[in-house]
């Protein structure tokens, strides 16, 4: 028996300097000011109210990010909704057909984009054709909208259907029973027992969105770029680790705190199916 | 009891699915196009197949990254069920902590990943190249193989080691004769898994990687960054068609496991 814990010994080494160490420099390096010593000087810069680009980024990253979120959700929900009714045997085959696409490279899909969207592009070319005029979205917050609602669309789809196909039918079965109407039987029954689904969709969605750069860089063009952009740009070209390290403090605290709002919704619904 | 069939699922569907495969299609049939400019069609053609395969650059990243899938995923299966299997018999605090370490990498965002492992490397004076690379690869791809194991193991009695040992077996023997064959569907579901990830990685490759060795994703970025290049398409449709064939054999495979089980 003791034997068998040793196996674990090599592992320990492992994490402790390849997962903990890192973080920890990541913390010591963003305390590191010019001289060497320690200065909270990159926070500073990063929260200056007088000059605020960086809080302007990060206050666009948590908009663009919060807003594919949502569209996410509205879009999602229907057919996370759609695939749970579906026949048995075409289900399985629907649910891989939206794993499919993740499993190309996602920078190569969101390149494919460019070539929809641009100028003289797929898109325009088709609404010229139908007399349409035509829509410049490429390089816009839009076309990053677009980008993250594209990519990470399976993300919220799967986990609410997996939720949906696990509800108990004799509940929905028992409130139609009871008289209640099909809005009723959704909003009151069926949409707060998906509640974890839709909870671990939209943090699915959300974070990678909040922390995504290569969506921007290839679809926003220069003008829209996020705190990931500020963050790669520290440490590519700027040459400012320090500054880097620091923001990625702030993300890392920030996908924190989203982690807990998310966990007291999940919690909240917990509650409130126990008392339904 | 039938009524008409309402036909919002099926439209709704059809848009859902025109959505995230048009790009796809796009890159497709693009692939085949004669001309070099994305705007016009210039007729059906193998050119950019041809052109791809006499790209060094590209050539040099698909076996880069080939390589390393393999051998970071060999290397995470290795140490993930060693540590899996030492979590699983362990005190639960020492497996709680564990644990919560492994979770970080999946939790934090790649691109904090990605830097902080810069930052090691740099530290430790690690030159930036394919060994970097490998054990950046081989740190992410661990807690896959971890998550894949644990439940294998959680499905066996926590007697069955001491049972085997009882019967005069080694704790070696007790290990590869006894555990080993009970866990390893999920061994090569995590091996799978990570060799996915190893693959489909960027972030995190982008950071840790030197200048003279790029994966192809690393390949991919300089690639768009660089303007546009048909072979590109070429590649991406050779990829989506290994993809799809490999998917397609792993799932005939696990339904025929499935019919097994099924069966016995």
């Amino acid at each position: 028996m003791k034997r068998i814990k040793l196996v674990l010994l090599p592992y320990s080494v492992y994490a402790s300097i390849f997962i903990l160490a890192p973080l920890i420099l990541v913390f010591l390096y963003s305390l590191r000011g010019p001289d060497g010593g320690y200065s909270p000087e990159h926070y500073l810069r990063f929260f200056d109210l007088k000059d605020p680009i960086y809080l302007k980024v990060l206050a666009r990253s948590i908009w663009t990010a919060a807003l594919s979120t949502v569209i996410c959700l509205l879009i999602g929900y229907p057919m996370a909704f759609i695939l749970s009714r579906m026949d048995r045997r075409y289900r399985d085959l629907a649910a891989f057909l939206f794993v499919l696409p993740m499993w190309m490279n996602f920078l190569l899909r969101t390149y494919s984009w460019m070539t929809i969207l641009e100028r003289n592009g797929i898109l325009n070319t088709l609404l010229g054709s139908l007399g349409l005029g035509s829509v410049h979205i490429l390089y816009t917050q839009w076309a990053v909208v677009l980008g993250n609602v594209y990519n990470f669309l399976p993300f919220m789809i799967l986990p609410i259907y997996t939720v949906l196909i696990k509800i108990d039918q004799s509940l929905v079965e028992a409130a139609q029973d009871l008289g209640a109407s099909r809005s009723k039987v959704f909003f009151r029954v069926v949409f707060p027992l998906s509640v974890p689904g839709v909870v671990s969709g939209v943090s699915m969605t959300f974070m990678p969105a909040v922390t995504t750069f290569i969506i921007s860089r290839l679809l926003g063009g220069g003008g829209n770029a996020l705190i990931g952009d500020l963050i790669e740009n520290q440490f590519k070209t700027a040459n400012n680790w320090g500054f880097g390290s620091a923001m990625s403090v702030i993300l890392m605290l920030l996908i924190l705190a989203a982690m807990n709002i998310m966990r007291k919704y999940e919690g909240e619904s917990r509650e409130g199916s126990v008392l339904m | 009891m039938k009524k008409r069939k309402n036909p919002f699922p099926a439209v709704y569907s059809f848009f859902i699915f025109l959505f995230l495969y048009l790009p796809i299609g796009v890159l497709i049939l693009y692939s085949f196009n004669h001309s070099k400019s994305r705007g016009n069609w210039g007729g059906l053609s193998l050119k950019w197949y041809q052109a791809l395969f006499q790209d060094r650059a590209i050539m040099q990243a698909v076996s880069t990254t080939v390589s390393l899938a393999l051998l970071s995923s060999l290397i995470a299966v290795v140490i993930g069920t060693a540590a899996a299997v030492g979590v699983y018999y362990s005190r639960k605090r020492i497996k709680n902590a564990v644990m919560n370490v492994t979770y970080l990498p999946l939790l934090n965002a790649d691109i904090v990943t990605g830097i902080s492992l810069l930052l090691l490397f740099t530290a430790l004076g690690v030159r930036l190249g394919y060994v970097s690379l490998l054990l950046a690869h081989i740190t992410f791809n661990i807690p896959y193989v971890m998550l894949s194991v644990l439940p294998k193991l959680n499905q066996l009695s926590k007697n069955t080691f001491e049972a085997a040992m009882d019967l005069g077996a080694t704790s070696a023997q007790a290990f590869f004769k006894v555990i080993l064959p009970e866990i390893s569907p999920g061994i090569f579901t995590g091996f799978l898994l990570a060799v996915t990830m190893s693959i489909d990685d960027f972030v995190i490759s982008f950071f840790t990687t030197g200048s003279g060795v790029s994966t192809l994703s690393v390949q991919i970025y300089t690639m768009t960054r660089r303007g546009i290049n048909p072979e590109i398409n070429a590649l991406s449709t050779l990829m989506f068609a290994v993809v799809l064939t490999l998917l397609i054999i792993v799932n005939a495979r696990s339904s025929r496991d499935a019919k097994k089980k099924n069966r016995g």
